[in-house]
């Protein structure tokens, strides 16, 4: 069986790579209709990267990572959460006020500014997994609407608690006080090498991922829900339940998702934090198949791509955004590619199936039992 | 391969009256010889009957037959000229016609809509295609009303209809999938009269079916076909329903029959008042008691839609809306969920499979944990035990007879019969005290139906109680050891198998017939 377990892997790595080639072609045909020089672009985007921006993918990467992380739970439940944008910034805020407070000492003051995170972000998306378990609203809906909610309820809460900053128009928290900043550490000489220590907690977060999901009955019903709901019932699961725990974990990982940036590079929530994160989380979820390994090398490759395309302007004169469309690209190839090689790994497996049958039937002919 | 003891009469036909005739027909898919080397002549103005064992190539050959599929190889002669048929357009125009055993009717439209629906161009949409269906009608004894809205039809009816819709479309060879599926034994003697009211006009009938009874009894000419190919073509005088079951599993085969009665005194279900009301006013299941005791079978009998599907639902716990009192074993159950029934001790094969009983895009060894999330030994103390969840599906293979290479394939992989094997071995595996069995045997072979009658008298003879919902009614004398019949969400008769017919059975699931 362990042959069937080397197919698989080499199945899974062979319909990414395939989806990959086929965005690379189409944004080349792009590039060319536009007129733009092709081989410079790929030369830039694929050249390797200076250890300044090795820092940058990684720390992007890790932001992408936890986003990815929160949609693929829901994924693995047929249950699409959208609304990872508004969660995690909704519970960034939270947490940046939280740490900004200080009303404890030193790391208690992160830990308690964390766990604020995690429980505004399960309680924003568990309003979705109310609402659907209940009312059987489509949490594709309500994520959306959740979404315009949460921008509009921070940008009003940021004006009641926020401080100028010095010699600036932007407004934001109270700035996180030096003893609760999560240290980021340095993977190479020189200055901007730095990488968050949040790294690890990310890490962390999809070790767990994958036991609570493989290993673990919960993981197991969850899983079971999201393929058959009507096999789940009847195997005694309570659909309801699981659809609102797995909105509120889901929204708990989405609430680590601002945290990174947060602790380790700009100490406080300003009206110019990062947003948009949650939407790449869908692409990087769909590209890692919800696998927790499949999703850091999703982010790693988006987070790649954005941190290579940036000084396209400057050496050959494209918009950077060129790779804005290769990873709209990517989700559209992934797709495809996946449902490709699914079939091609069924029709293989019924194949290896008839075949490991063929032996013992034809024994039972020549002695009926 | 042993052979029956009398010698059965094998025919050939004169060239000349042949309606269709197939010769060599070869199909493969990946892996799976579907037909190979099939051979067969159906002459005019006859009803000739195809059986074999579900995944014996059947379907397959319809297929081809009808042009959905194209065939590897042989020819295939329409009225004495070779036809080459890539669509089933092709073979209307060739003069094949198709009854499927589903249904392809719009319900919110008549008949005379329905017949004309795709085929407006042979007689138009208004009175000259009513004028056509009243002749049709008449010509075949069909009994059809062209401006009958369908979704007021009965299901004999309804299956008149497609019949007449392939009639005009000018086909001269019918083929019937399952036909006698889905009536009860009153239509099925109808639509045998009409059928030899085809035949009398000269068409052919190529009729498809497990039930052996029906064929010999309506067929001039029946062939077999096992493992893709055509064993044998015998006529019906010659041959017996065992025997000719033996042609198509190739070894002896057991009956339902059950031995001696296990029954005791003590009760293990209890079922007092069960109701369960619908939005539309009507109850589904109205006041619905009953006990079984150990080493009882109850079988429920009933037309499809009288509340079968509720009652086992409401047994499990599915349907919140219910009310009354299950009891197990002294235990009440009544506001318990469905896992904490699960774990009170029943066990449950549910009727449709693929739905209820499978995560068809799981491994076998999670199937088996499926409904046994909470018990040893795939489950210990929240955390998936892998090695015991693959080690006990191995037993339940190894046990039951499941055709897998092993427990990591994943369970769309296995054929019909060896999922249910599966799920029959997973259920019983939690040591239940009451085993559901809702068509058990639905859509599996031969070979794995005689398997589960005989798991289910081990379950009988072990103490278990039994509740059997079947829709072939064979199986429900042979193996019940007590039959209610269920009409309209009430138990409107009770059997006893010893001395009840199918027909008798029939008339009480109509609300037809007196009471025994």
């Amino acid at each position: 069986m362990t042959n069937a377990r080397v197919l698989k892997l080499v199945l899974g790595v062979a319909s990414a790579l395939l989806a990959l080639v086929a965005a690379f072609a189409i944004t080349s045909l792009v590039l060319i209709i536009a007129g733009d020089p092709v081989g410079e672009v790929w030369k830039t985007i694929l050249r390797f990267p200076e250890p300044r921006n090795r820092a940058n993918i990684i720390n992007n990467a890790t932001v992408l990572y936890l986003s990815g992380l929160a949609v693929a739970v829901g994924f693995r439940m047929n249950l699409f959460n959208i609304g990872v944008d508004g969660q995690y910034r909704i519970a960034a805020f939270t947490a940046a006020v939280v740490a900004g407070e200080g009303w404890l000492p030193g790391y208690l003051n992160t830990a308690l500014a964390v766990l604020a995170a995690i429980l505004v972000g399960a309680a924003w998306a568990g309003i979705a997994g109310i609402l659907r378990a209940t009312r059987g609203v489509s949490e594709v809906i309500s994520t959306i609407m959740l979404n315009f909610i949460a921008t509009s309820i921070v940008a009003y809460l940021l004006r009641e608690v926020a401080v100028r900053e010095k010699g600036s128009n932007n407004i934001g928290t109270k700035i996180i006080p030096e003893g609760s900043r999560i240290p980021s550490f340095s993977i190479g000489d020189g200055p901007g090498t730095e990488v968050y220590g949040f790294v690890f907690i990310a890490i962390l977060a999809g070790f767990l991922f994958w036991f609570v999901l493989n290993r673990t009955r919960f993981g197991f019903d969850l899983r079971a829900t999201g393929q058959s709901q009507t096999a789940a019932v009847a195997s005694g699961i309570s659909v309801k339940r699981m659809t609102v725990i797995a909105m509120l974990i889901s929204g708990g990982i989405a609430g680590l998702v601002g945290l990174p940036i947060l602790f380790g590079d700009a100490y406080s929530y300003g009206s110019t934090f990062q947003s948009g994160l949650g939407f790449a989380g869908i692409a990087i979820a769909l590209l890692g198949r919800n696998n927790p390994i499949g999703i850091a090398l999703g982010a790693l490759l988006f987070a790649f791509l954005d941190e290579q395309s940036n000084p396209l302007q400057i050496l050959v004169g494209v918009a950077p955004e060129i790779v804005a469309i290769t990873q709209g690209v990517i989700v559209l190839t992934v797709v495809i590619s996946y449902e490709l090689v699914r079939r091609y790994g069924v029709r293989l497996e019924q194949r290896e199936v008839a075949r490991a049958l063929a032996r013992p039937t034809d024994k039972t002919e020549e002695v009926p039992a | 391969m042993p052979t029956p003891a009398t010698p059965i009469a094998e025919t050939a036909p004169a060239e000349t009256e042949l309606a269709v005739r197939l010769r060599g027909i070869g199909k493969r898919f990946p892996g799976v010889i579907a037909n190979d080397d099939i051979n067969i002549d159906v002459r005019r103005g006859t009803i000739h009957a195809i059986v074999g064992e579900n995944g014996a190539g059947k379907s397959t050959l319809m297929k081809i037959l009808y042009g959905v599929q194209p065939p590897d190889s042989g020819t295939i002669e329409i009225g004495g000229a070779p036809v080459a048929l890539h669509s089933p357009a092709d073979a209307i125009k060739a003069g094949v016609g198709m009854v499927f055993q589903h249904f392809m009717l719009a319900d919110n439209l008549t008949v005379l809509e329905n017949v004309v629906l795709g085929a407006e161009r042979r007689h138009g949409i208004g009175a000259k295609a009513r004028a056509e269906i009243t002749r049709l009608s008449d010509a075949y004894g069909l009994g059809i009303e062209p401006d009958r809205l369908v979704e007021d039809l009965g299901v004999g009816a309804r299956q008149r209809v497609e019949i007449l819709k392939v009639l005009y479309r000018g086909a001269r060879v019918i083929i019937l999938d399952e036909p006698t599926a889905v009536l009860v034994p009153q239509e099925v003697d109808e639509l045998f009269g009409n059928l030899r009211e085809l035949k009398a006009e000269g068409l052919s009938v190529i009729f498809i079916s497990h039930k052996l009874d029906e064929v010999l009894s309506v067929a001039d000419e029946i062939t077999v076909i096992r493992r893709g190919t055509t064993v044998r073509t015998v006529e019906p005088a010659g041959i017996t329903a065992r025997q000719l079951a033996e042609l198509m599993v190739g070894s002896e085969l057991p009956s339902p029959s059950t031995e001696t009665s296990t029954v005791t005194d003590h009760v293990l279900l209890r079922v007092e008042h069960l109701s369960l009301p619908s939005p539309e006013g009507r109850p589904v299941l109205d006041d619905i008691s009953f006990a079984i005791h150990r080493g009882e079978v109850l079988g429920i009998a009933g037309v499809e839609g009288n509340g079968q599907a509720e009652l086992v639902e409401s047994i499990m716990g599915m349907r919140a809306t219910s009310t009354g009192l299950v009891e197990l074993d002294g235990v009440d159950l009544s506001d318990r969920s469905v896992h904490e029934r699960r774990e009170g001790g029943i066990g449950y094969i549910p009727e449709d499979r693929h739905r209820h009983g499978l995560l068809l895009d799981s491994p076998l060894w999670e199937n088996r944990i499926l409904g046994h999330q909470s018990r040893p030994p795939s489950v210990n103390h929240g955390l998936i035990d892998k090695r015991a969840a693959r080690a006990d599906t191995a037993r339940i293979i190894e046990q039951y007879d499941v055709r897998t290479p092993g427990p990591d394939v994943l369970a769309r992989a296995l054929s019909g019969g060896n999922q249910q094997k599966l799920i029959v071995g997973r259920e019983m595996s939690g040591d239940p005290v009451l085993l559901i069995a809702s068509h058990p045997t639905r859509g599996v072979d031969v070979g794995a139906q005689a398997a589960i009658w005989g798991h289910i008298k081990d379950a009988r003879r072990n103490g278990l109680a039994v509740l059997l919902i079947s829709a072939d009614l064979d199986e429900l004398i042979g193996l019940s050891d007590r039959i209610e019949v269920i009409l309209r969400g009430g138990f409107v008769g009770s059997f006893d198998p010893e001395d009840v017919t199918p027909q008798q059975l029939g008339s009480a699931m109509t609300g037809a017939g007196e009471q025994a």
